[in-house]
């Protein structure tokens, strides 16, 4: 009887190790997933130059949520209302006219005319000489800010608001960089917080409640007594 | 599955066993309550529910609501999106403590403002300071000028969502289980308040209605879910749901503190999508869980972007 059930249990290790070498030996031969095809997303438009087929490369790995603009100050744009006239002078000075801006981002490194194109100010420049619009100055960002670019995309840093599941432009809200981060000081500012839940040795000390605004949304937060 | 279901009133004959011996805290209705209010008292278990019974509560407690507030409140009682596990993300690095996350909430959960009610605690911890076990020493009354403050980080909590919710076990009217979606709700109508879940959520993240919620009639959200946001009374227990009444659309709104944190702390989305942020950050991301040795496995996961 010892000896049955010694047997079998052999002929069931064998078993086992026969199949399990043959998975091994299956494995590395299953075909690899298929790699999809990269199609451009701009088909209407053929761009001419290797830099300007890069930069459409580019564009089509930007997800196609947004619906916000870059933050102008009010009457601000087109720059070229005035600057079309006025001669660029690249020295580092300081201003007559901007003086609400106070360069605080690697200050050292650059000015102005590194980020703006000196020959059309509505638009932006790269450091290979490449321009974009300021819609797109998402990539001027990801330069420098590499890895936070690639997390942008995936929705990883940064705000998506609107309808969670729907990938259709507009139903998703995608912020740029710059809606959130000030380019000339991009450091988030301190902000007021909202009150602190009440105390349980306070609880009979709610007098009422108070409506706040922000961005958009009506918030109603508590009225604590004295 | 069926034979765990305890008739309500096997278990309130059980319960006035235990009123007679002395225990107290079953709120049954008054005496002169109308036939209306016994009917709701005796109302099925909402997974017990036919969808005709469904619509007929939902009918019922629209037209109170309707009387009671002067006010056309919708309430909805539609199940899970199919494929759908929902999953948070929260950037430990980003979070700025502003609390406006937790107004957020209060406001889309009609959640009552006196007493008050919040299912979002924002924890202050000084820099270094032993924390993630340790919740008991963190501060939530922090109320400086401006946040966030020198030396200090912050870390919000709400109902993580387990995948394993001891709060779940421990209910003996059943009245709070996990849904097909991965949202653990509360029916509660069958809710008898005796707050073992609070008693066993590890993270403080059920609340207890100890007298009438109140909330202003102009501050209230007109759409909610039978399972989410409608109105609770007193004596019963309720929690986040990731926004139920939001989420479980398609297309479907992100939950309410995800819109608001003005520095993009919060993330959401669905488990099992591989491209969705919740993923893709789960996979690249320094990601843990609150409590991971107690095995409540939760949908929660909290990560360091820098
Ligand atoms: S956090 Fe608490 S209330 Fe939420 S599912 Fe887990 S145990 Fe239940
Ligand atoms: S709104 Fe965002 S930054 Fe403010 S406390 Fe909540 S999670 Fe933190």
């Amino acid at each position: 009887m010892k000896r049955l059930v010694g047997c079998i249990v052999y002929a069931l290790v064998v078993v086992t190790i026969l199949l399990a070498a043959h998975r091994l030996r299956a494995e590395p031969g299953t075909p690899a997933p298929e790699q999809k095809q990269q199609t451009p997303q701009n088909t209407q438009q053929v761009p001419k130059t290797a830099s300007e087929q890069a930069d459409a490369e580019h564009h089509a790995t930007i997800p196609k949520y947004f619906t916000t603009r870059p933050p102008f100050s009010e009457g601000i744009f087109p720059c070229t209302t005035c600057h079309a006239g006025l001669k660029p002078d690249k020295t580092r000075r300081e201003l007559y006219f901007h003086t609400e801006i106070s360069l605080k981002h690697a200050a050292k490194q650059r000015w102005c005319l590194d980020c703006h194109d000196s020959e059309n100010r509505d638009r932006l420049r790269l450091a290979n000489g490449d321009h974009v619009t300021f819609e797109e100055s998402y990539m001027l960002c990801g330069q420098c800010h590499g890895n936070v670019f690639r997390e942008w995309k995936k929705g990883i840093h940064g705000k998506r608001t609107g309808l969670w599941n729907s990938d259709k432009p507009g139903d998703k809200v995608y912020l740029l960089c710059v809606n959130c981060h000030n380019p000339h000081s991009p450091q988030f500012k301190p902000i007021k917080p909202l009150p602190l839940p009440v105390r349980p040795n306070e609880i009979t000390n709610i007098k009422g409640t108070s409506t706040v605004e922000i961005e958009g949304h009506k918030l109603y937060i508590p009225v604590y007594g004295k | 599955m069926e034979g765990i279901y305890m008739k309500r009133r096997d278990f309130l004959k059980t319960a006035s066993v235990a009123v007679a011996l002395g225990l107290e805290g079953i709120a049954l209705p008054d005496r002169d309550a109308g036939a209306s209010i016994w009917e709701t008292f005796f109302q099925k278990h909402f997974r017990e529910m036919t969808q005709a019974e469904k619509e007929e509560v939902v009918k019922k407690l629209e037209t109170d609501y309707k009387k009671r507030f002067g006010k056309d409140i919708k309430v909805k009682a539609n199940g899970p999106l199919p494929n759908v596990l929902y999953g948070y993300g929260l950037d430990l690095t980003r979070c700025v403590g502003c609390r406006r996350c937790v107004y957020a909430c209060v406001t889309e959960n009609n959640l009552s403002r006196n007493p008050q009610i919040q299912y979002i605690s924002v924890l202050r911890f000084k820099s270094g300071e032993k924390w993630v076990d340790d919740l008991e020493d963190a501060d939530k009354y922090y109320n400086p000028d401006v946040v966030p403050e020198p030396g200090h980080f912050y870390m919000p909590v709400q109902c993580q969502q387990c995948e394993k919710p001891a709060c779940t076990k421990v209910c003996p009217t059943q009245a709070t289980w996990k849904e097909p979606d991965g949202i653990v709700v509360v029916d509660y109508n069958w809710c008898i308040g005796c707050r073992y879940c609070m008693a066993a959520c590890p993270y403080g993240a059920r609340k207890f209605n100890w007298a009438q919620p109140t909330i202003p009639v102009e501050q209230i959200n007109p759409q909610t879910h039978y399972l989410g946001n409608r109105f609770k009374h007193r004596g019963c227990v309720e929690k986040c749901t990731f926004c139920i009444q939001r989420v479980r659309e398609n297309p479907g709104r992100y939950p309410a503190c995800v819109e608001i944190c003005p520095v993009g702390a919060r993330k959401f989305g669905n488990l099992l999508d591989e491209k969705s942020e919740i993923r893709l950050l789960i996979e690249t991301k320094r990601v843990f869980r609150l409590k991971e040795h107690l095995n409540t496995n939760p949908k929660f996961y909290y990560f360091f972007s820098l």
